[in-house]
């Protein structure tokens, strides 16, 4: 179980310190990339996501940054290039969202396939049809399976945090796996909010130099990329879980590491808030957060023992931190930003699964609601906590649209 | 002779182009070089886990993405400042079709990078499909000959003229039958300090059908009768071509495929073998082959 914030630690989080800065998520992000070192950036305009490479170009175009940035023909080849670069021994970064996630699908496979610790931050937002480039987490949700591992997270602060933690986590030679950053498209990427920006000296000191045991080199030529077949295919894949769920201990390490080189901690694989005594907890991943921490607290001043649980590590799903986590909840609610059309959503799903073979046998309930970028609102959040309520003698709903508009159906 | 770089015991047809045509590539490349392969027969011929065939480093990532991942390739080596050649090897199918994209960012992008395409004229791979390479009437799976169709209905794409376009300083036609001029034409490439495009008759006995003896005497034909002019261009010039002195008629290159048998069955072939025969003639004119 990851390090909690106590409600109190956060209520009285100040506002600004010494060294905070007000700057825009997307350039907090993009500094934090500076502050890795990366020797390879591919970019590919696509909104919300474009800010993140805007502001890197500026910094290679004022030699803030000494990095190879590749302006190139679609985020296929943005990433595609990464391939290349990250097995030619660079440190590589690139950043997308929604259409371009989904146009890079084939090579996301490949990448984690081959083992290439990419870093992407991912600008979550709707996919088409209909067109919205709004927010809501569909497109790396739609994701899931493609071998990444995936950290959702919360405020700029940890968005750009985060982006450190992600080398680290992804060059260690046990885990050696590609990493979304997933951040709210808009909410967190166009945000202005004060953070501290990563130091670099000391970013330096928690991320060493990117040195793969591997690489294209004609003193030493090796093959990348060959095919498998049906005698070794499995055993690829095999590795691909296995490291995968070495990783649940090493988001934990480096968050902990992060916190000594750094003094704040942003989370490992889940946190909580004012779960501890909580009947009813809700469930979610992202920049909602921020609202439900709001509503939780006026519901508590009423007397209503709400708790938040937050994934923060969606791959690899952490079973037993969130088995732990949930295990004295007396109703349970999910709330994500995507929909499993057909299914249920994939947050719920997952969830389900990892209880199912528990002792919990607390009632699960889940919601969509936020798609496209409608606004989750606390009365969203009240309506949330009454359902679950309701729940706990009766399942009216396993799972539904939170905020439909009855009236336009 | 020195040890190829493609060591042998690859699993490619008796009688393919396309082992040939990269241990010449690699011959005049040297064992400073990096290859980047798109998915192909080259691929999966030489590489089955765990065995390579390679004797340089060897990348493959997709169908539609070596000249993207050349280009990272490229770029760290020059951040690395290593003089390395890289030279993409792919077959027609993701040069022509489904690599366009990638290969026009390449070649925009102005890497240091050779693209060699050993051009077998169709998706062979997956079993002789129409690629935009294949040549007007020749029959493949998906175009067939039948009572309404002569074969492939529409001429060659332009790759060559497509390169130019985005004035990749050097860019070449070669043939597996001609070593010398193929192994002269990578060097030349590999001398400029940009892009550069190569591509190479490839005959493949599968789709093409001849005999497995006859691979070369098949791609030499192609150059004897017009159809495939040898030509090389620097910075959009004509620079040198391979003379044809009394060009062959094209039946007699068409005749040794049997991906053209149809046009000699069927009543409506002698108008087809016309028009190939004028598409040589054009080649003859335009290139001064015949000078």
């Amino acid at each position: 179980m990851s390090q909690k914030m106590s409600s109190q630690a956060y209520v009285n989080k100040p506002a600004r310190s010494a060294n905070m800065k007000v700057v825009e998520g997307s350039y907090a992000v993009a500094h934090a990339v500076m502050c890795c070192l990366p020797d390879v950036i591919s970019a590919y305009p696509i909104t919300p996501q474009t800010h993140i490479v805007e502001h890197l170009s500026q910094m290679v175009a004022d030699g803030e940054l000494d990095s190879e940035f590749l302006t190139v023909d679609s985020e296929f080849s943005a990433l595609s290039v990464l391939v290349g670069a990250s097995a030619a021994g660079a440190r590589s970064y690139s950043s997308t969202t929604s259409q371009g996630l989904a146009l890079m699908y084939e090579v996301l496979y490949n990448v984690s396939g081959m083992r290439l610790p990419i870093v992407m931050n991912v600008a979550n937002r709707a996919l088409s049809a209909p067109l919205n480039i709004w927010n809501d987490q569909q497109d790396s949700i739609g994701a899931r399976d493609v071998g990444w591992l995936q950290i959702y997270v919360e405020d700029v602060q940890e968005a750009a945090d985060a982006t450190l933690q992600a080398y680290r986590i992804a060059e260690d030679p046990a885990i050696r796996t590609p990493i979304m950053v997933c951040m709210d498209g808009f909410i967190l990427t166009h945000v202005y909010e004060p953070v501290e920006l990563l130091d670099k000296e000391l970013s330096r000191e928690f991320l060493p130099p990117f040195q793969p045991e591997n690489i294209l080199d004609p003193s030493d030529p090796k093959t990348f990329g060959a095919f498998a077949d049906p005698t070794t295919y499995t055993e690829f894949r095999y590795l691909q879980f296995e490291a995968q769920q070495k990783a649940l201990g090493t988001i934990e390490k480096v968050a902990k590491e992060f916190e000594e080189t750094f003094g704040r901690y942003v989370g490992g694989l889940v946190d909580s808030y004012r779960a501890e005594d909580a009947e009813i907890i809700i469930v979610t991943m992202g920049s909602v957060i921020g609202t439900i921490k709001d509503a939780i607290d006026a519901m508590r001043a009423e007397g209503k023992k709400v708790g938040l649980v937050k994934v923060r590590s969606y791959r690899p799903f952490p079973v037993q931190a969130l088995r732990e986590a949930l295990k004295d909840a007396s109703v349970i609610a999910v709330l994500e930003k995507d929909v499993a059309i057909g299914g249920e959503a994939g947050l719920l799903t997952d969830l389900k699964a990892a209880l199912y073979n528990s002792s919990i046998r607390t009632p699960i309930i889940g919601f969509t609601a936020g798609l496209g970028g409608r606004d989750i609102t606390i009365k969203d959040i009240r309506k949330i906590v009454e359902k679950a309520d309701a729940a706990r003698k009766k399942i009216e709903s396993e799972f539904e649209f939170l905020d439909l508009r009855m009236e336009i159906l | 002779m020195e040890k190829s770089l493609l060591a042998p015991g690859h699993r490619a047809c008796a009688g393919c182009a396309m082992p040939t045509t990269v241990k010449l590539v690699l011959d005049a490349a040297g064992p400073n070089t990096i290859v980047v392969s798109p998915t192909s027969c080259l691929e999966v011929t030489t590489t089955p886990f765990p065995e390579s065939a390679w004797c340089v480093p060897w990348i493959h990532s997709l169908f539609e993405n070596a000249a993207a991942v050349a280009s990272g390739v490229e770029v760290m080596l020059k951040r690395k400042c290593k003089d390395t050649n890289v030279v993409v090897i792919g077959g027609d199918g993701s040069t022509f079709d489904i690599g366009m994209g990638s290969n026009s960012g390449m070649f925009e992008r102005g890497h240091k990078i050779l693209y060699v395409c050993y051009d077998n004229e169709a998706y062979m791979n997956t079993g002789v499909q129409r690629s935009g390479s294949t040549p007007f009437c020749a029959q493949t799976t998906t175009t067939p000959s039948g009572s309404k169709s002569l074969g492939n209905p529409r001429p060659k794409k332009d790759m060559p003229a497509i390169a130019m376009a985005h004035k990749v300083p050097y860019v070449a036609t070669a043939s597996v039958a001609y070593p010398v001029d193929l192994r002269r034409k990578v060097k030349a490439a590999l001398r400029v300090n940009g892009p550069s495009y190569i591509q190479v008759n490839a005959p493949c006995i599968t789709g093409w059908t001849f005999d497995a003896g006859t691979m070369i005497e098949v791609a030499r034909l192609a150059v004897e009768t017009g159809l495939w002019p040898l030509a090389e261009w620097v910075n959009g010039e004509l620079v040198g071509v391979k003379k044809v002195h009394r060009a062959k008629p094209v039946e007699e290159y068409l005749k040794s495929q049997g991906r053209y048998r149809h046009l000699f069955k069927r009543p409506e072939g002698a108008d087809i073998l016309k028009q190939i025969q004028a598409m040589a003639d054009a080649n003859i004119a335009k290139y001064k082959l015949a000078d």
